[in-house]
């Protein structure tokens, strides 16, 4: 047993934690735990009062039980007493109790704050720096209530001793943290940039940091320190090793407050004040020197504090961007740190190299670099520095080494790590679309990548080829020639096939005149993967075998069996079966006009932002809080939902929520799910709806953590009281990462949902016709068709709106009639519907008949907004 | 900084300071994840390590790992020469300290710790500072 200290013996507890490591089982353990507890709490309760030395042994003991992972539920009210002691020693003991175990009990909170108080006030700095210390390690709302103000006096007073000088200004940063609205900094500014100038290192170190914190809220309040902190940090940098004694480390002149000076200095612009930036520079110069000299020691510790010094110069020299010299000395600098041996310094290097190559000025001498750079990717052991390798030569592409760095990447996604190749892809894909000269490139490009890395080509890759591609003419051949080749290979991976079924699909007439390419031979080679592929992948292979029809009438025989075939007209999913059905029904009976316009090769793609770079942006979010503000998808109005049950009724860059919903007369279900799409996970996820008195809105309650990538599932059950105009709303809250969420949504139920289709002959409609016709029960609505007039559609629409379409009521074949019944709780609402289509005015006239105002209005309302 | 740990293969938690909210089930999690990270890189790799929205510097000393989480934008550097200050300044106060020191003095340890950092900062740097505050507190009943 190692001795203990003399001065505070506490040998009771030295023997218990003995007692404790000798336990040769977890049993063991826990029976000596309890033992002491026992022990412990029936000396809390006895009529003896015990004296300090007691009360603090045991109380360390509780300390030392709940460190070790076993609950304490007592001992509080002891350790708040030994606040009031006046031994350090047990106050210090006290202090750490109720730093570590944070008791939410307001009694205590008082008196907590109460023996704070008395501390700060005691003029005794080792009491005062305990206190500090306290308040700065639990840093309670209550306890910024009671103290946020008296701080930043004792901060800046002239008799405040140093060390407390230095607890305070680190407490008032966390008192800032955590309560930003309590801390009045306005009035001590002044005083607070002051403190750079203090004779004493370690309160300027504790003044640095709270300054920068508070410079990066109100930058404009913290100017000033701009030039004391150049000051400061010249005199450290140009200091003699004598001058500095006790802040040199390992022959470095006070490396940690460097830092932080440096630190500071980036929450601002260069200095306007000539003779101070110059003085900067020379700052920033002789730390560069310093790199070239030969080092003072051979030790670690030596060229880590030197260096921790160079990298932050060196970033505040990127920061400004504004000195050319110093630019390529940094990148210089930077240059031989790539071949170190040390793997930290390649690493940081590489790091900061990356930040480098976007500034102008430094952007050629980064080039110069390639070499090494691919040279770290293909020789790098360790994982996180061969992945920083890949950040720099995407930063440092341009037009002149773009196909070099995009082969070296391909090259290197063929051994890369899983975890990494979906942001490799991503990359690539940019850099040979932003890059391309020659489109041909571009497209060999992506298909290697599909190639090696086909799982993590995303959509957004693979649609993009397809859409440059159509949009040029110059490649559309060579695509097509390229894509067919590549489908030759007995293995490709199923994203190849569907880019290969679209482009052959419009493109393959290009080829089609070579005998190797030729139409049957295109065909076959595409229903040879057909039965290997995924659902949506057939799916597109269907539209891809209905234009080869329309191309190639010679095959269209050969195709229409394939359709015809049972494993399509009778498959089972719904998709494929229609497409099937459809697509047939279509060759046998399409004139070839009527075939060729339907399947008219696509239009070009309208230009707009590359979804990839949206893509990419999300995905290096991981490491750091993405930007809240785009909201991705969020459906106006719930619109798209009034004819249809199911799909995404939100995105953003972290979460997306879809929907599945039901309904019965004039209950409903709905299933929302909501999928976390980031790498982190959701904790304390809630909901809440907010809705109108006529809907019943039930949460059944939903998993309050969301693992990252994962998707969590909630029942709402929905019932119609009486009819209602406005849609409910979801209210999400979670937190992300340390920032709180709150996203609100509407939830698309309408009043439309409740409706039950009614099959009617056509006397009994307008017999009901007419007794719909007072004024109040009819509403009528005149409006242009915002979407093309498609009878189907149409058709679609109105069945999807919920109502049953009633043939042969209406003498005019073109207008559509309806019937159904509204269900609420309360009554039941017969409805009747009249949609004229004009498709010369492309205008529609909606006439709906019910037996209330206000769901004649409402449904006419909903529905109008369809067409 | 965010998290200042102090572990021990196969998972023992000898110190553990948090500057920043979580809840008690957190924190286990939290610990546990930064020790499986960091127990399974060698010396081919860096001292830092991509964890969540931080990044871990840690650096082992016989037996035990010292990991501080940090934001990203922190210099790596500096806080990996933060936790060797931090290990001489223990030597020192503990004259050759070895790891029952640590478990038997823990609540000095903390002390060692607030002296150097506080509300996730580095308060101060001074080794001669540090143990003589420390000399002096010992002195006290």
């Amino acid at each position: 047993m190692p001795a203990v200290s003399k001065g505070d013996g506490m040998r009771g507890l030295a023997v218990f934690i003995s007692d404790i490591r000798n336990c040769k089982s977890k049993e063991a353990e826990v029976k000596r735990i309890n033992k002491e507890l026992a022990n412990i709490r029936s000396k809390f309760k006895g009529d003896k009062a015990l004296d300090g030395y007691s009360k603090k042994k045991y109380v360390c003991k509780l300390l030392f039980i709940f460190l070790l992972g076993h609950d304490i539920d007592f001992g509080h009210m002891e350790a708040v007493n030994l606040l009031s002691s006046n031994k350090y020693t047990e106050k210090q003991i006290g202090y750490l109790f109720i730093s570590v175990l944070v008791n939410s009990n307001s009694e205590l909170i008082r008196l907590i704050n109460n023996a704070i108080k008395n501390d700060l006030a005691s003029r005794n700095p080792t009491f005062m720096n305990l206190a500090l210390h306290c308040i700065a390690n639990v840093g309670s709302r209550e306890m910024a209530e009671a103290f946020a103000s008296d701080i930043p006096r004792i901060l800046v007073a002239g008799d405040t001793m140093d060390s407390v000088k230095q607890s305070a200004a680190l407490c008032l940063l966390r008192l800032n943290r955590t309560s930003p609205d309590l801390v009045p900094m306005g009035e001590w500014t002044a005083r607070v940039v002051h403190l750079l100038n203090d004779q004493h290192l370690g309160v300027v170190t504790a003044a640095t940091s709270l300054i920068t914190t508070l410079a990066q809220k109100s930058p404009d309040d913290f100017k000033t320190s701009v030039s004391l902190a150049v000051a400061r940090l010249s005199r450290i940098v140009t200091s003699a090793s004598i001058d500095l004694q006790d802040y040199t480390y390992y022959f470095v002149a006070a490396p940690w407050l460097s830092v932080k000076l440096l630190r500071l200095l980036q929450c601002y612009p260069p200095p306007e004040d000539a003779s101070l930036r110059s003085r900067l520079t020379e700052c920033l110069e002789t730390i560069l020197n310093k790199a070239q000299e030969p080092p003072k020691s051979k030790k670690v510790q030596h060229s880590n504090a030197k260096n921790a010094v160079l990298f932050e110069a060196i970033a505040l020299i990127i920061h400004h961007d504004s000195e050319p010299n110093l630019l390529v000395r940094a990148c210089n600098q930077l240059g031989q740190f790539l071949q170190h041996r040390e793997t930290n310094l390649r690493y940081l290097a590489l790091e900061s190299m990356c930040t480098l190559a976007s500034s102008e000025f430094s952007h050629e001498a980064v080039k110069t670099h390639i070499e090494t750079v691919i040279s770290a990717l293909k020789t790098e052991r360790d994982v996180s520095v061969r992945q920083r390798a890949v950040d720099l030569l995407y930063a440092m592409c341009d037009r002149s080494n773009s196909k070099q760095i995009v082969a070296e990447m391909l090259s290197y996604l063929e051994t890369a790590d899983y975890s990494i190749r979906e942001e490799i892809v991503l990359k690539v894909a940019i850099l040979a679309e932003k890059y391309a000269v020659d489109y041909t490139w571009y497209v060999d490009t992506i298909l290697n990548l599909i190639r090696i890395a086909g799982d993590y080509v995303s959509e957004e890759v693979w649609y993009r080829v397809i859409q440059i591609v159509i949009n040029r003419d110059d490649v559309q051949g060579y695509a097509a020639k390229t894509v067919f080749e590549a489908l030759q290979a007995p293995a490709c991976h199923e994203n190849l096939v569907k880019v290969g079924g679209y482009i052959l699909g419009e493109f393959g007439n290009l080829i089609a005149g070579d005998p190797r390419s030729s139409p049957l031979v295109q065909f076959n080679l595409l229903h040879s993967k057909f039965h290997l592929c995924s659902v949506p992948t057939r799916a597109l292979l269907l539209s891809a075998y209905i234009k080869f029809i329309n191309l190639f009438p010679e095959v269209k025989g050969t195709i229409q069996d394939v359709l015809r075939s049972d494993s399509q007209l009778r498959n089972a999913d719904v998709e494929l079966q229609q497409r099937a059905v459809e697509y047939l029904r279509l060759s046998c009976i399409a004139s070839t006009d009527i075939l060729a316009t339907v399947l008219e090769e696509m239009p070009p793609f309208p230009e707009r932002e590359s979804s990839i770079l949206a893509k990419l942006k999300k995905k290096k979010g991981s490491s750091k809080l993405p930007d809240m503000d785009d909201s991705r998808k969020n459906v106006n109005g719930n619109t798209e939902f009034v004819c249809k049950n199911n799909g995404v009724i939100y995105e953003n860059q972290l979460l997306q929520i879809g929907l599945k919903s039901e309904y019965r007369q004039n209950l409903g279900r709905m299933y929302v799910f909501y999928g976390n799409k980031t790498s982190t996970q959701f904790q304390s996820f809630s909901t809440s709806v907010s809705t109108a008195l006529q809907l019943n809105v039930q949460e059944k309650p939903v998993d309050p953590l969301i693992e990252a990538g994962a998707q969590v599932q909630q029942i709402l059950n929905i019932e119609c009281v009486s009819d209602f105009s406005d849609t409910p709303v979801l209210n999400i809250q979670f937190r992300y990462g340390g920032t709180l969420q709150n996203i609100a949504v509407k939830l698309p139920v309408m009043l439309n949902k409740f409706f039950q289709p009614t099959e009617m002959m056509s006397q009994d409609f307008f017999q009901r016709w007419k007794q719909l016709g007072a004024p109040q029960q009819e509403v009528q609505k005149i409006f242009k068709a915002k979407n093309q007039m498609d009878t189907d559609v149409t058709k679609a629409k109105l069945l999807g709106f919920g109502v049953a379409l009633l043939d042969g009521v209406d003498p005019n074949p073109a207008n559509f009639v309806g019937a159904g019944i509204i269900h609420t709780k309360t009554t039941q609402v017969g409805c009747l519907l009249r949609l004229e289509p004009n498709a010369q005015a492309q205008m529609y006239r909606l006439t709906l008949r019910t037996s209330k105002e206000s769901v004649s209005q409402r449904l006419c309302e909903l529905l109008s907004e369809q067409f | 900084m965010f998290i200042f740990l102090l572990s021990f293969p196969p998972g023992k938690t000898r110190l553990a300071k948090w500057y920043m909210q979580f809840d008690d089930d957190e924190k286990q999690k939290l610990i546990e994840e930064v020790h499986a990270v960091v127990t399974v890189r060698d010396a081919k790799h860096t001292n830092f390590v991509e964890f969540r929205n931080f990044k871990i510097i840690y650096r082992r000393y016989a037996g035990l790992y010292f990991c501080i989480c940090v934001d990203v934008t922190d210099n790596n550097l500096a806080y990996l020469e933060a936790i060797h200050n931090f290990v001489e300044v223990l030597n020192e106060y503990f004259h050759n300290v070895c790891e029952l020191d640590l478990v038997f003095n823990f609540y000095k340890v903390y002390t060692v710790v607030d002296e150097m950092f506080l509300a996730g900062e580095i308060r101060e740097t001074s080794q001669t500072k540090v143990l003589k505050q420390l000399l002096m507190l010992q002195s006290l009943e």
